[in-house]
């Protein structure tokens, strides 16, 4: 859809197609160490582009930069250097307060506002945005609904007042009120049971795919990543040391891109000896 | 007697909605004042970490200065500020009453207001604030939409504890004028008045109690967003303040004020000076338990008319002489000294109100000590008691000096219980005053001052600048002049001290003026 408005390039054939939606270049970022400490390098010059529609999945042990990555996106921090666009735009130069209404946004445990009723939090962007009160509430009915959480039972709830999957099904539908085209997920389903997790992550995989989204999502488990995602990144100590499709990510020679593979391998394995389809014959 | 067939709690009741009108009135102004301040500035310094220490700090110290001295304070600040405004701006104000007890009360209720605000907003979870940021708000609608409504519990419970703060310790804001429920417990202690003190002490506690659950239904409102709650609470915020201005309203004209300052026989004074100046047509009230300093400022600037003041008090404190004259002399001086600030010094009431050595009758007979310089031999073994401020005047130093007096031990009392304290034998001397009727109830004698060491201490009474030239003020007061002796005054003194309400014994004390005048 994107794609469409951009003109095809013939100057260079090795250029893609397609401009990405989102690209890093060369981004760097650190943090002080605190007191004493070395500052850590969170993001060493990683650069990185996601194509409109794709659904890219990033994953690395806890301190590997996956976050920090995602909180540049739409700058909630500022890199120390690189560039980093959207759109073709480099969002140094863009209204930031635009740009993150434009984004939608999933937290890892929701973020949702403790205080505002389940209505009022989905609604909270479109508010921001100036849309009629009737027309904010029609949407939220309606996402609600696509999120299957019921609307009428569950609108005046506050998020204490849910569970934690319907809580992530509310973050979902409050980062998809205002139709934006692209959804950052920072460990979305990770706090949730095996099941409500294997549901959910279905659900916004079609979403994802009828509402023609980009999707940006940070994970440490690699079957999710395996599950949901057009490709995978996976990063180390702030850089990226491997990325492509499943199948792709398998041949590289990486003793942590394998460590990461053998987990979800070695369960489907077990699984499926432990629980055989057709235990009769 | 049964406590509560006591007539004095009438007296008490009488008194409510002038004293419960003005607490109220100076409370929720130094309050709002003082979150009109406090919240702005908790809002500014809460990414300051500089700001933030400073502040606290500042509050901290604040509430550290004992709430009276802090209400002290703000009067000789403001009275020298209304100079200062009236010198170049060509208007003065009021320093006297209800400006320096607002001010310093809002000062008193920074603390927790700032502290609670500070913490509640620091309080709340960094990814609930990523989470505004990330949904698209700026930074003051991050801090509309949750930041204060998550830390409003934090801040409520500062607001409340800063109300009960302030209307506790408004009660202290009657010594630099401010009417307040104070009156009741400042003259009770000094009337030995239990019934009034109780009732002061009562009346404040139901008004901080009712105000902070106003306070608590609001604040619930707010969180469980209930309308009704909050109108409710609204409602009785509303009401309280109407409340306590209709009173204020309806009395429009204020007429003649009287001062008086915190000991019993002032209480009468002015309580006879105001049925004296109401018989004549005029109307006037009193202005009771002002500090000792305060008052005579207060005279000087207007906000009181009349009051009664004693040579000697007047020589140390305002014209800040140590010398000690005769006492035609210093009667002279001083009202030359007056007379160049236009204060009217209409004469003496006919008693003295000296400070005096006693000592119980019996054990000044056991020694053979009939005057202060026979004290010199045993002082060395006695200890001795006075008021708050007697060991610090001149005339504590020249008497030391005079009888080269050494005592064992100083103690500092409120003087109603200095007597209580040396007839049970606790002190040996005390520092008490002639006119006081207790000497005689407890059987005490006066040590007689050969050499003159004491300045007299002639009850005298004064009139403010702006009456220099009021006849009708005059010739209502004029017949008190030389008419009060101080076997009169003594008893009069010991009546209030009873359970005769002030009121009566200034009746008793006119009739016996009148009495005199009527046998001559």
């Amino acid at each position: 859809m994107l794609g469409a408005t951009l003109p095809l390039c013939y100057c260079k054939p090795s250029m893609s197609v397609t401009s990405p939606l989102i690209s890093f270049e060369h981004v760097r970022k650190h943090f002080d160490g605190g007191r004493g400490a070395a500052p850590v390098l969170a993001v060493n010059d990683v650069s990185l582009a996601i194509a409109p529609g794709e659904f890219l999945a990033i994953v690395g042990a806890s301190g590997s930069g996956k976050t920090t990555l995602l909180r540049l996106a739409n700058r909630l921090i500022a890199p120390d250097s690189g560039r980093i666009a959207i759109d073709g735009a480099d969002i140094a130069n863009v209204d930031l307060i635009a740009l993150r209404r434009s984004i939608g946004t999933v937290f890892q445990s929701g973020g949702l506002f403790p205080h505002m009723s389940v209505a009022d939090n989905i609604g909270i962007t479109p508010k921001l945005l100036g849309w009629p009160a009737a027309q904010i509430a029609a949407r939220v009915d309606e996402l609600m609904t696509l999120m299957l959480l019921d609307p009428a039972p569950h609108r005046d709830r506050l998020p204490g007042q849910l569970s934690g999957g319907q809580r992530q099904r509310v973050s979902v539908a409050r980062a998809l009120a205002a139709r934006p085209h692209i959804v950052l997920m920072d460990e979305p389903f990770g706090a949730l049971d095996p099941l409500t997790r294997d549901a959910l992550g279905d659900d916004y995989r079609r979403l994802h795919r009828e509402l023609g989204l980009t999707t940006l999502m940070i994970t440490h488990d690699m079957a999710e990543a395996v599950l949901l995602a057009d490709r995978i990144v996976v990063m180390r100590e702030g850089r990226i040391v491997a990325q492509g499709t499943a199948t792709e990510l398998a041949s590289v020679d990486d003793p942590d891109v394998d460590a990461l593979l053998q987990t979800p391998r070695r369960q489907a394995e077990r699984l499926r000896d432990l629980l055989p389809r057709n235990a009769a014959s | 007697m049964n406590l509560w067939s006591d007539p004095r709690w009438g007296d008490a009741l009488g008194h409510l909605p002038d004293y419960l009108g003005n607490h109220v009135r100076v409370s929720l102004a130094a309050l709002a004042l003082g979150l009109l301040i406090s919240l702005p500035l908790a809002l500014l310094a809460r990414h300051r970490p500089g700001l933030r220490s400073a502040l606290l700090g500042f509050a901290s110290i604040v509430q550290t200065v004992p709430g009276l001295a802090l209400l002290a304070l703000f009067y000789p600040l403001l009275l020298a500020l209304a100079a200062l405004t009236a010198q170049w701006l060509g208007f003065g104000f009021s320093a006297f009453g209800f400006l320096p007890a607002m001010l310093a009360l809002a000062l008193y209720s920074m603390l927790p207001v700032l502290r609670n605000t500070i913490t509640g907003l620091q309080g709340i979870d960094p990814a609930i604030l990523e989470a505004a940021q990330a949904v698209g708000m700026t930074p003051r609608q991050s801090l509309r939409m949750v930041e204060l409504p998550l830390a409003l519990p934090v801040i409520m419970a500062g607001i409340r504890t800063a109300a009960v703060w302030v209307i506790g310790t408004a009660t202290l804001s009657t010594p630099i004028g401010q009417t307040s429920l104070g009156n009741y417990i400042f003259a009770g202690l000094q009337t030995q008045n239990w019934v009034f003190v109780l009732f002061g002490c009562a009346a404040s506690a139901v008004l901080a109690l009712i105000v902070d659950q106003i306070l608590a239904l609001i604040e619930t409102g707010a969180q469980h967003r209930s309308r009704l709650r909050i109108m409710m609470g609204v409602i009785g915020v509303v009401a309280l303040i109407a409340a306590a201005l209709i009173p204020s309203l309806s009395r429009t004209r204020q007429g003649y004020v009287v001062g008086a300052k915190t000991f019993t026989e002032q209480y009468i004074l002015a309580a006879l000076m105001t049925q004296r100046l109401q018989a004549a047509g005029l109307p006037a009230t009193t202005r009771e338990g002002l500090g000792s300093s305060v008052i005579f400022n207060a005279l000087e600037s207007g906000d009181i008319d009349a009051y009664v003041d004693y040579s000697g008090t007047l020589w140390a404190n305002q014209m800040h002489r140590t010398d000690i004259k005769a006492r035609d002399e210093l009667l002279a001086d001083l009202k030359a000294a007056l007379g160049r600030q236009h204060i009217t010094l209409l004469g003496k009431l006919g008693f003295e109100n000296a400070y005096a050595l006693v000592m119980p009758r019996a054990r000044a007979e056991a020694l053979g000590i009939h005057s202060i310089a026979d004290l010199t031999a045993h002082a060395g073994e006695m200890s001795v008691a006075g008021d708050y401020e007697i060991f610090s005047r001149p005339e504590w130093a020249s008497l030391r000096k005079a009888y080269s007096l050494t005592f064992r031990q100083q103690r500092q009392m409120q003087p109603d219980f200095m007597y209580a304290a040396i007839a049970a034998g606790e002190v040996d001397v005390i520092a008490g005053y002639t006119s006081d009727g207790l000497i005689a109830k407890y059987n005490l004698v006066v040590l007689g001052d050969p050499k003159h060491a004491i300045p007299p201490y002639d009850a005298m009474v004064l009139l403010a600048p702006k009456r220099e030239n009021d006849s009708a003020l005059r010739d209502a007061l004029i017949p008190l002049l030389g008419k009060i002796d101080i076997a009169t005054m003594r008893e009069a003194n010991l009546r209030a001290s009873g359970n005769q309400s002030v009121a009566d014994v200034a009746k008793w004390l006119w009739e016996k003026i009148r009495a005199k005048e009527t046998a001559h």
